[in-house]
């Protein structure tokens, strides 16, 4: 797969950082404004596969590799159970350890934000793997 | 009372792709209507008329905007349901690749045909 | 409330045509449609979250159920009528039918469109600002009053993933 043409390459090298910055805030602000780890974690995901679907995935697999794939994913999952699991030294079970900080400012609500984070690495990993198993895979014919 | 039942009409028309038609992908648009339609009706019974969106935008006022919140459980327990209907979307969708490569065809008489 | 209905009744037309129609190109497209016109359905039922998990949610989809079709030859359905078939229709039809007066017997009990019961959420209306100190109320019920849940959903994606690459494997293996 080489690609598509050079205005689609353009405009997607132009969109790119926007489309990145902008889903990375959405995960960020989670606990004040709509959005969260799941909305910002599928947009993340979007990023990539726009990247593979203007540039072939060959550029985007130097990018992201299999490896890298499958170890975010790891990650992601991982670190939200870490979370839940750090609740212990405060009682129980996702318990709410960190300091609550003031309202409406970005560190605030406790492990909320942390949460966010992980579970839009989790997002991202687990759909970006299904897309690039799709596009890898070729119908063989057995006849 | 009428969204409720146009609800349930979108509902039974996803039973009826899964029910009558021979086609794989017609199967997996059925499933996706089913989805949208459970996911309206519990968004629809949280619903207050006149409400506010369930987030808070000033710390003085927040017991005044929190008399005006629509349900916000529904909405919570939603986000993650629409995530896991795309999930499942993917499956049967590599479920479908698969059976085409096997069979060469996408109608389920004809894969019934090939078994064995 | 005119907007709504002309929504719901828009995503119905949209889904008749996306099960009806021979061309699986377009039954495809018609379903994006549907997601689309969904996603403004919870905006205007005040819930912004939902419709922005929806929008992504629906494009990538759309995008998955395209690299199906696409794999085929021909991407139309045959389409013959049998008697069979339009004996299945038929009784499908009266199905509803009943399906749909008993519904509306269920929907009568049902809270009223408007009036929610928030008989459990009350307390977390009330109360999850001060507890939490997440301005997002729908953010501060999934992961903090039920975080379990999330950590259950997380798994749901990870064995569905999961069993997706797995039969997305190159070489079958002989169990």
């Amino acid at each position: 797969m080489k690609g598509m043409t050079l205005i689609v390459k353009t405009i997607t090298r132009l969109l790119l950082g926007f489309i990145f910055v902008f889903s990375v805030s959405i995960i960020l602000f989670g606990h004040i404004t709509p959005g969260g780890g799941f909305a910002g974690g599928v947009m993340l995901a979007c990023v990539f596969i726009l990247l593979v679907l203007a540039f072939g995935k060959k550029t985007a697999l130097d990018i992201v590799s299999e490896k890298a794939i499958s170890i975010w994913d790891s990650v992601g999952s991982l670190s939200f159970l870490e979370i839940a699991l750090l609740g212990f030294f405060g009682g129980f079970f996702f318990k709410d350890f960190f300091s609550k900080g003031s309202p409406l400012k970005l560190f605030s609500g406790g492990t909320i934000l942390w949460s966010n984070i992980s579970i839009g690495i989790k997002v991202f990993a687990s759909l970006f793997a299904a897309f690039m198993a799709l596009a890898i895979f070729r119908v063989r014919r057995e006849r | 009372m009428v969204p409720y039942i146009l609800c349930m009409i979108l509902f039974l028309i996803g039973v009826y792709g899964i029910i009558a038609k021979k086609n794989l992908i017609k199967i997996v648009i059925g499933m996706v209507i089913i989805e949208y339609a459970v996911n309206l009706i519990l968004i629809l019974v949280g619903y207050r008329s006149g409400g506010a969106a369930p987030i808070i935008t000033s710390i003085e006022g927040a017991s005044r905007e929190a008399s005006t919140f629509v349900d916000p459980l529904p909405q919570a327990l939603i986000v993650t349901s629409i995530v896991i209907g795309l999930s499942v979307t993917v499956l049967a969708i590599v479920l479908c690749l698969r059976l085409y490569e096997k069979y060469g065809t996408l109608d389920i008489l004809h894969i019934r045909r090939l078994r064995g | 409330m005119i907007l709504l209905y002309g929504l719901l009744i828009f995503m119905i037309i949209g889904a008749v045509i996306a099960i009806e129609t021979k061309d699986l190109l377009s039954s495809v497209i018609s379903v994006g449609a549907m997601g689309l016109a969904l996603s403004i359905v919870f905006l205007l039922l005040s819930a912004p979250d939902l419709a922005i998990v929806q929008v992504v949610v629906e494009v990538l989809a759309l995008i998955m159920m395209l690299r199906l079709v696409v794999t085929r030859e021909d991407v139309t359905v045959a389409h013959r009528y049998r008697y069979g078939e339009v004996f299945a229709t038929t009784i499908g039809l009266i199905f509803f039918g009943v399906f749909i007066v008993f519904a509306s017997i269920v929907f009568k009990e049902m809270p009223e469109f408007g009036n929610p019961l928030l008989r459990v959420s009350r307390q977390y209306i009330t109360e999850g600002f001060d507890i939490s100190h997440a301005a997002n109320i729908v953010t501060a019920i999934l992961l903090e009053f039920r975080a379990y849940d999330t950590l259950g959903e997380a798994t749901v994606i990870f064995a569905a993933i999961v069993g997706a690459l797995v039969i997305l494997r190159g070489k079958g293996r002989n169990i």
